[in-house]
């Protein structure tokens, strides 16, 4: 494969000839005089180049592109699921494509809304939901402004949240920018959350409550999660569900049932909507009764008039992006559900979890597994014990030259030289075999041909990347 | 694994080595810590005048793997940072008890020096952390 790789902006400008753009049909208008001259400018070095190029230079790209239309990509946390093309149909009818937030008339997108927000109730159990949130860290941070307001308004001085080591990075993070302090809980060794810890936490009084994967990261089902969310309760925390990891429980298990307050749904992963190249996402927001007026404005209700915004109310956190969110990702979604129904999502949950068990029993033949218990939708093992100081980073780039995407690595922290591995449903037994097998071939070239694995990857256009002179010396701007 | 611990130095049980001269103490991190952490490409430092209870955060200390907080070991006021590792922090891998120190903190209560661990008990620690 040829690496030339010259941006678009390098490759000339006034060169278009023989563009098929067909001759304008309506009276020419000068933009000179149109457009006022403040708003002219004449140094605007855009590409300029005959079709035949662009198409050649953007098929050039997506062919060095991989994506889940390429092959597995067993990232895990992210859920990287087949997409059905059936959901790009329908997001792209005129009826959703050319409408505007702005128009008179939106009862059909509002009623889209209205009711994918009904499924997902369902789904959950949670009683009210927003749409706004463009994804799934942006929908925490959404829960939590919401679990900071419902403190304040009760004049409670609660500045502490308790979050496991085992959660989402993003868990921390998003806690800490509303404006709360992190208390990290360290799993047992069965890669659960502690209740002793968890109760003194509570007993301390400033603690407003806990974020909480389930299952984790690890791919473990809390099975104290009662009794964890029990103990918040009773010392008047509240709890709230990161839902980046609700594919195995479709159906199955509803975060309200398990007692939580606050969830973020990740509409881009378990509800099958394109991701990994910058989404765009959808991280939709559910609450219970007790919170629903703590909802970002404006929410849809339905009246007998049709769907209706409800505008401000005391208790909103206030708007947290404009209009209703990534509605593009919220038709897909809703297209999504539609499709599979109760049952076929059910069905979604309970493969994803036999997917990723049958990888698990195979691959702990050869590859260490810390915590080695029967998982839900991924599970995590480590270099441990690999021959020849081979690492983590050696192998996930040694997958890339058999044509397959790496893991998620070194992440959890909690596991060292972590590999976190999530196949989805979506993939075949086929699929599954072949990657078992490229992960045998892997520890066998670390123990006979190490360097092999210490330069890989050889067969991409692009070769092993120096990630700490990228680090050290970022160049960020040519 | 060939890291050193240099007995003349003090430990905390987040990594830190300690070097006393009188109530200055130099800090750093250990071997085994940079050794743990990997390429280490961003050291955020403390700023001189800062004073802490011995457990705060001092600053963070960045690698290619992960990010990791520095603690102060004792309770003081920074004196001194080593402005070179923001500009070299491979010094904190190459040379972690030497070009790699990271700041001079002058400490408020020397009774918190008896806390800090010695460097067999410091070994011990991290043997027990690998297995």
């Amino acid at each position: 494969m040829t690496s030339n790789l010259t941006l678009i902006f390098n490759k000339g400008t006034k060169r278009s000839q023989h563009n098929f753009i067909p001759e304008m049909d309506i009276d020419k208008v000068d933009l000179l005089e149109i457009i006022p001259s403040f708003f002219q400018r004449e140094d605007l070095p855009l590409p300029d180049i005959p079709e035949v190029e662009i198409v050649r230079h953007y098929t050039e790209l997506s062919r060095r592109n991989y994506g889940i239309d390429s092959g597995i990509y067993p990232l895990g946390s992210c859920t990287m699921k087949y997409n059905p093309k059936i959901n790009e149909v329908i997001a792209r009818l005129p009826a959703f494509s050319q409408i505007h937030p702005l128009q008179e008339e939106n009862q059909g997108a509002l009623e889209l809304m209205h009711h994918l927000s009904e499924m997902l109730r369902e789904i959950t159990g949670m009683d009210g939901f927003t749409f706004q949130p463009a994804a799934g860290a942006h929908g925490e941070l959404t829960g939590i402004l919401i679990m900071k307001k419902y403190f304040e308004n009760k004049n409670l001085k609660k500045n502490k949240i308790l979050v496991p080591d085992s959660a989402h990075g993003t868990n921390p993070s998003s806690a800490k920018m509303a404006g709360f302090s992190i208390i990290e809980v360290r799993s047992n060794d069965m890669g659960e959350v502690p209740l002793d810890h968890i109760e003194f936490a509570m007993q301390q009084g400033d603690v407003a409550g806990i974020m909480l994967t389930n299952p984790n990261t690890l791919g473990i089902f809390d099975r104290q999660i009662k009794d964890i969310t029990n103990i918040i309760h009773k010392y008047g925390g509240l709890c709230y569900y990161d839902g980046a990891n609700l594919n195995p429980m479709l159906g199955i298990c509803r975060p309200k049932d398990m007692g939580f307050d606050i969830v973020h749904l990740n509409l881009h992963k378990t509800f099958s909507t394109p991701h990994g190249g910058g989404g765009p996402g959808s991280g939709p927001v559910g609450v219970t009764k007790e919170l629903i007026s703590y909802l970002p404005d404006p929410s849809i209700i339905a009246t007998e008039q049709g769907f209706v915004c409800r505008e401000k109310t005391n208790n909103s956190i206030g708007r947290i992006k404009c209009f209703w969110g990534n509605f593009g990702v919220i038709i897909r979604a809703y297209a999504y559900i539609l499709a599979l129904g109760a049952e076929g999502l059910k069905r979604v949950g309970q493969i994803s979890v036999l997917n990723a068990n049958y990888l698990r029993v195979f691959l702990k033949e050869k590859y260490h597994l810390p915590y080695d218990r029967i998982c839900q939708h991924e599970f995590v093992l480590s270099d441990r014990g690999i021959e020849n100081n081979v690492t983590t980073e050696d192998i996930a780039k040694r997958i890339l030259d058999y044509g397959l995407y790496a893991p998620t690595i070194y992440f959890p922290l909690i596991v060292k030289g972590a590999m976190m591995i999530e196949p989805t449903e979506t993939e075949s037994k086929a699929s599954l075999d072949n990657f078992i097998d490229v992960m045998n071939n892997i520890y066998n070239e670390a123990k006979t041909n190490p360097e092999l694995l210490k330069n890989a990857p050889l067969n991409t256009p692009v070769k092993r990347l120096d990630a700490v002179l990228a680090a050290r010396n970022p160049i960020l701007k040519e | 694994m060939d890291l050193k611990f240099p007995a003349d130095l003090k430990y905390a049980p987040t990594h830190e080595w300690v070097r006393m001269d009188g109530d200055m103490a130099t800090v750093g991190i250990s071997d085994y810590a940079q050794h743990k952490l990997g390429d280490i490409v961003y050291v955020e430092l403390p700023a001189i005048g800062v004073v802490l209870e011995k457990g705060s955060v001092a600053g963070e200390i960045e690698s290619v793997k992960a990010v990791s907080e520095l603690f102060f070991p004792l309770t003081g006021e920074v004196i001194e940072i080593n402005e070179n590792i923001a500009d070299n922090p491979a010094f904190v891998n190459s040379s972690p008890y030497g070009e790699g120190w990271i700041m001079k903190i002058k400490i408020s209560n020397p009774d918190e020096i008896k806390n800090l661990l010695s460097v067999e008990i410091y070994q011990e620690m991290i043997e027990k952390e690998e297995d």
